[in-house]
């Protein structure tokens, strides 16, 4: 098992590589778009959102998991993809501006897509608001668990409901579901860049999980060593 | 023996004694609000003082009834916002919300603190809205649609904010500017369609109109599903 996982981590950066090589030089340009060449952007833009829905699911999930097993390393893991999930939709955000500037004229036009990201991200950012007032560790994980929980029923009504409710949008429609809407080239290079994308976020979480369960047994053993030293300064001042 | 062999209760009486109590704490909190009047006349104030000085900078300009739907609802969010928070921060303050937590069960905390700020929601739209009309008016009013969207709207705002609200009770310091941080962009969508349907009530274009009504129901479900959200989370924040 831990030799298939180390293969498949040496075998991650040629593929990742692949998928940017592809998605600048080997993918046509998109001819039906104003600017032919930059529509390459889209194998970068989707993958991002798709892998931030699968971050802020995983984030959701450890949320659940840390109110019910109230297990520190829970929060940490919880953190973790929540920190992800919003770069991801940072990254989703910036290069639908940059090719908004292109196709629709101006960085921003206020889609129904982008005001629904940037509700999302005002969101995401309260979260580390809130928990940097929190000065204690365990009402810091549960109330960020409980937010993390009470925020997210938000998201798949701001990424599915909302931009489908309206034909009002400047968003293209159906070029991922249906089979005349990509080029067969896009499609590939789009969805190995989310397998690509989805691997890079699973070993960034796992190394940023394990250095909080170790930033976590260390502060513990410094804690029971602080409690032992203050015990035993008591018992000397009563002798 | 098993501890609790002799107490059983049915669902309805737990029912029955969860309602009690929240009645009981909204009553409680009103009386409390009634001593010293602190949310109510600062919320009041700080309307009264914002419509003012919206209407003394725009009067002379011939508004269309989209500025004034979102003008309308910015006054509402911050009067109302700025006393919102009150209900959990005094009780954390005053060191009563331990006592709280051993006679009550969470859930009857949160549907009593929920119909205190009802009320003063209900208290800040009764002062703003037909002050707002009168300095600002619209070329028409449909009543039944705009007496809607504020009832589905405040209850969205308070039920939303009551939760953010115990949430942001247990900071150390700053509570207040983290009780804006936290809760806009949790609203944001709220206050997005309520503007939205507050135009339908002050025009007569009749795509507005069906807007408007689609409104409602998005409103409606923002209460329902908040609501709902907060009666199951709140447990958690408020046993830790």
């Amino acid at each position: 098992m831990y030799g298939v996982i180390k293969l498949l981590k040496l075998l991650l950066l040629p593929f990742v590589s692949a998928t940017i090589v592809g998605g600048f030089l080997w993918l046509p340009p998109a001819l039906n778009f104003r600017s032919p060449d930059l529509a390459r952007i889209v194998v970068f833009h989707v993958p991002c959102s798709i892998v931030a829905m699968i971050a802020s699911a995983v984030a959701t999930w450890h949320a659940i998991r840390y109110l019910w097993k109230r297990s520190l390393i829970d929060d940490i893991k919880a953190q973790g993809s929540f920190t992800f999930a919003l770069l991801l939709w940072v990254l989703t955000t910036v290069t639908g501006a940059v090719f908004a500037r292109s196709q629709w004229g101006a960085y921003w036009s206020w889609d129904i897509k982008q005001a629904a990201i940037l509700i999302l991200l005002m969101i995401f950012a309260a979260y580390f608001a809130l928990r940097a007032a929190m000065d204690d560790e365990r009402k810091r994980a549960t109330l960020g668990s409980v937010y993390i929980l009470f925020a997210l029923i938000a998201v798949p009504y701001l990424t599915l409901a909302l931009p489908n409710s309206t034909n009002d949008t400047l968003h293209p429609k159906g070029t991922l579901t249906t089979k005349e809407g990509l080029d067969p080239r896009y499609a590939i290079v789009l969805w190995a860049g989310v397998v690509a994308l989805t691997a890079v976020y699973a070993w960034a979480a796992s190394l940023s999980g394990s250095i909080g369960a170790l930033e976590f047994a260390r502060r513990q053993r410094m804690g029971s060593i602080m409690a032992q030293s203050s015990t035993v300064t008591i018992v000397e001042k009563v002798h | 023996m098993k501890p609790n062999a002799g107490v059983q209760k049915s669902f309805g009486s737990d029912l029955k004694h969860g309602l009690h109590s929240a009645g009981l704490i909204f009553k409680k909190d009103l009386q409390v609000e009634f001593r010293t009047r602190y949310a109510l006349g600062s919320v009041s104030l700080f309307s009264l003082t914002t419509v003012v000085a919206v209407s003394g900078a725009l009067s002379s300009q011939n508004l269309h009834s989209d500025v004034k739907a979102a003008l309308l609802w910015v006054v509402l969010l911050f009067a109302a916002m700025s006393g919102l928070a009150r209900v959990f921060v005094r009780e954390v303050e005053s060191g009563t919300s331990d006592a709280l937590k051993l006679y009550a069960p969470a859930a009857s905390v949160y549907a009593g603190k929920l119909l205190f700020n009802l009320a003063l929601v209900a208290a800040v739209e009764l002062i703003t809205v037909p002050l707002y009309l009168i300095v600002l008016p619209p070329q028409v009013i449909h009543p039944g649609l705009l007496i809607a969207v504020l009832a589905l709207g405040g209850l969205g705002l308070s039920s939303a904010a009551t939760f953010v609200a115990a949430l942001i009770a247990q900071a150390k310091s700053g509570k207040s500017a983290l009780f804006f941080t936290v809760a806009f962009p949790v609203l944001m969508p709220l206050l997005l369609v309520a503007v939205k349907s507050t135009v339908g009530a002050f025009d007569l274009v009749p795509t507005h109109e069906s807007q408007a009504v689609s409104g409602m129901y998005v409103l409606a479900c923002y209460s329902v599903v908040t609501t709902t959200a907060a009666l199951l989370l709140f447990e958690y924040v408020w046993r830790d």
